[in-house]
């Protein structure tokens, strides 16, 4: 193998150029990015950067030092159009035709937006600064979709002082991903801190001035942040002969046809641990499956499969929530530490007979770990909760 | 080699003693990371490596000295 090209210039990409470098690959590397920075990371886009807590120089995932000692040709700024899986080669947009020996694709996901394509997203640091320019106190800012992230971008404009609706068409935020009781409190959470919060409401447009709701009704604002989930960018790969479905699709080794690789967001791969396809929009994800699709393209047969606990963490106001595991499709849920009121928790998911994931606050870090190497070994539901005495295992 | 973190951007995910258990550790009462031993020995280099490359803060590095 003489010749990687990576596209997505972001944590997966860059974990995977970093992993293929640190296990002795010493031929040309190419990382290609659509933005016109080296990679950053996103999860202060919503909270620090946002906030002005900290500037943008905070945020490059690595110094210049650092990308230059990986010796690969950064191509920022640089769209992939297509990719040809028999001559193997990725087309840029300038029409070059890149040669590869292998690829991996870590391109992400793109924020989906409503049919008018108004109001702002909130993905990359353009993004960010865009909204913040417009975010002063008084200034009334209207989310359109509770999930992490506009629940997230709530919070932070309420800590500076903006008024704040947060409109959910389900009738319980969150409920669909980590059950009705944590997503009630996230709910209350939100009022107690003086958010507007609309629950069961849907937002046909965005208008010139706020929203137009599904029945017709308008609510002004000054600004609206679209945060109705994402799309997986996937467009350019198609006709590529690669098989496409909400993802680029892979096996557990993270490979999606002879080759071809893909990490992070963007791929959806069978995990052996909970025996399912899935796809993962979480910031350590990205960097771990980064890594493991770089090692398994330099080790081919003797590859190993990607069997990850996923992890995610989420700032509101001062409450973190931790998650380990994967919480979609569960069949039941319960409170195994603490309350939920008093924020201090640990709630338990269980799909079949296993316990699949915990999500938690305010809970010692030793007593949550325990928890993620019982997810880590396939612990039964009715096993007694784990110890933190028990050691420290490496996941497979 | 020694290791460096840079606390303020701790995110107290716990990711760094899951792949480093004997390099790192997190405060009881806010998860922030502790380097137990800021010059590992060489054996314990990859556990590092994969601590400084999994953590979702970029707070991690391992610099040659």
């Amino acid at each position: 193998m003489n010749r990687v090209v990576v596209v997505g210039a972001s944590a997966a990409g860059l974990a995977a150029v970093e992993t293929l470098r640190r296990e002795g690959f010493e031929g040309d590397l190419t990382l290609i990015g659509d933005e016109p920075y080296a990679p950053y990371d996103r999860p202060p886009l919503s909270k620090q950067i946002l906030s002005r807590t900290w500037r943008e120089d905070r945020l490059p995932l690595r110094s210049d030092e650092d990308l230059s000692a990986l010796n690969v040709e950064l191509r920022i700024g640089t769209e992939a159009i297509g990719v040809d899986t028999r001559a193997r080669t990725v087309k840029i947009a300038s029409g070059e035709a890149l040669p590869y020996d292998g690829l991996i694709v870590a391109t992400g996901v793109r924020p989906r937006a409503l049919p008018t394509a108004r109001g702002h997203l909130l993905r990359t640091l353009d993004d960010a600064l865009n909204l913040r320019s417009r975010l002063e106190p008084g200034r009334h800012l209207l989310v359109v979709g509770a999930g992490f992230l506009g629940a997230e971008a709530a919070a932070t404009a309420r800590g500076i002082g903006c008024r704040v609706t947060l409109v959910e068409p389900a009738p319980v935020p969150l409920a669909h991903a980590v059950g009705e009781d944590v997503g009630r409190m996230l709910s209350t959470l939100h009022s107690e801190r003086g958010v507007d919060l609309r629950t069961g409401t849907g937002v046909a447009e965005v208008i010139d001035d706020g929203v137009r709701l599904v029945g017709g009704e308008v609510i002004e604002a000054d600004e609206v942040l679209v945060s109705v989930g994402s799309v997986p960018n996937t467009d350019w790969l198609e006709g590529s002969g690669l098989r496409l479905d909400d993802g680029l699709v892979c096996d557990e080794y993270c490979s999606a046809g002879p080759g071809v690789y893909a990490a992070g967001d963007v791929a959806r791969w069978h995990n052996p641990l909970f025996g399912t396809s899935m796809r993962v929009e979480h910031r350590t994800h990205a960097a771990e499956q980064g890594m493991a699709a770089a090692r398994n393209l330099l080790r081919g047969p003797q590859g190993r499969p990607f069997a990850p606990v996923p992890y995610f963490w989420s700032d509101q106001y001062d409450m973190k929530l931790q998650a380990y595991g994967y919480l979609r499709g569960h069949d039941e849920v319960a409170l195994v530490e603490g309350d939920l009121d008093e924020r201090r928790f640990i709630v338990a998911y269980r799909t079949g007979d296993r316990l699949t994931g915990v999500i938690a606050a305010g809970i010692a870090p030793r007593t949550l770990r325990s928890w993620r190497q019982a997810i880590a070994r396939s612990a039964a539901w009715d096993e007694d909760p784990p110890t933190p005495s028990e050691p420290t295992r490496r996941a497979a | 080699m020694r290791v460096e973190l840079d606390e303020p951007k701790c995110v107290a995910s716990g990711q760094c003693v899951v792949e480093a258990p004997d390099v790192f550790d997190q405060r009881d009462e806010d998860g922030v990371a502790v380097v137990l031993d800021p010059h590992p020995p060489e054996e314990l280099y990859d556990q590092v490596n994969e601590a400084v490359a999994i953590c979702p803060a970029a707070a991690l590095r391992l610099v040659r000295e």
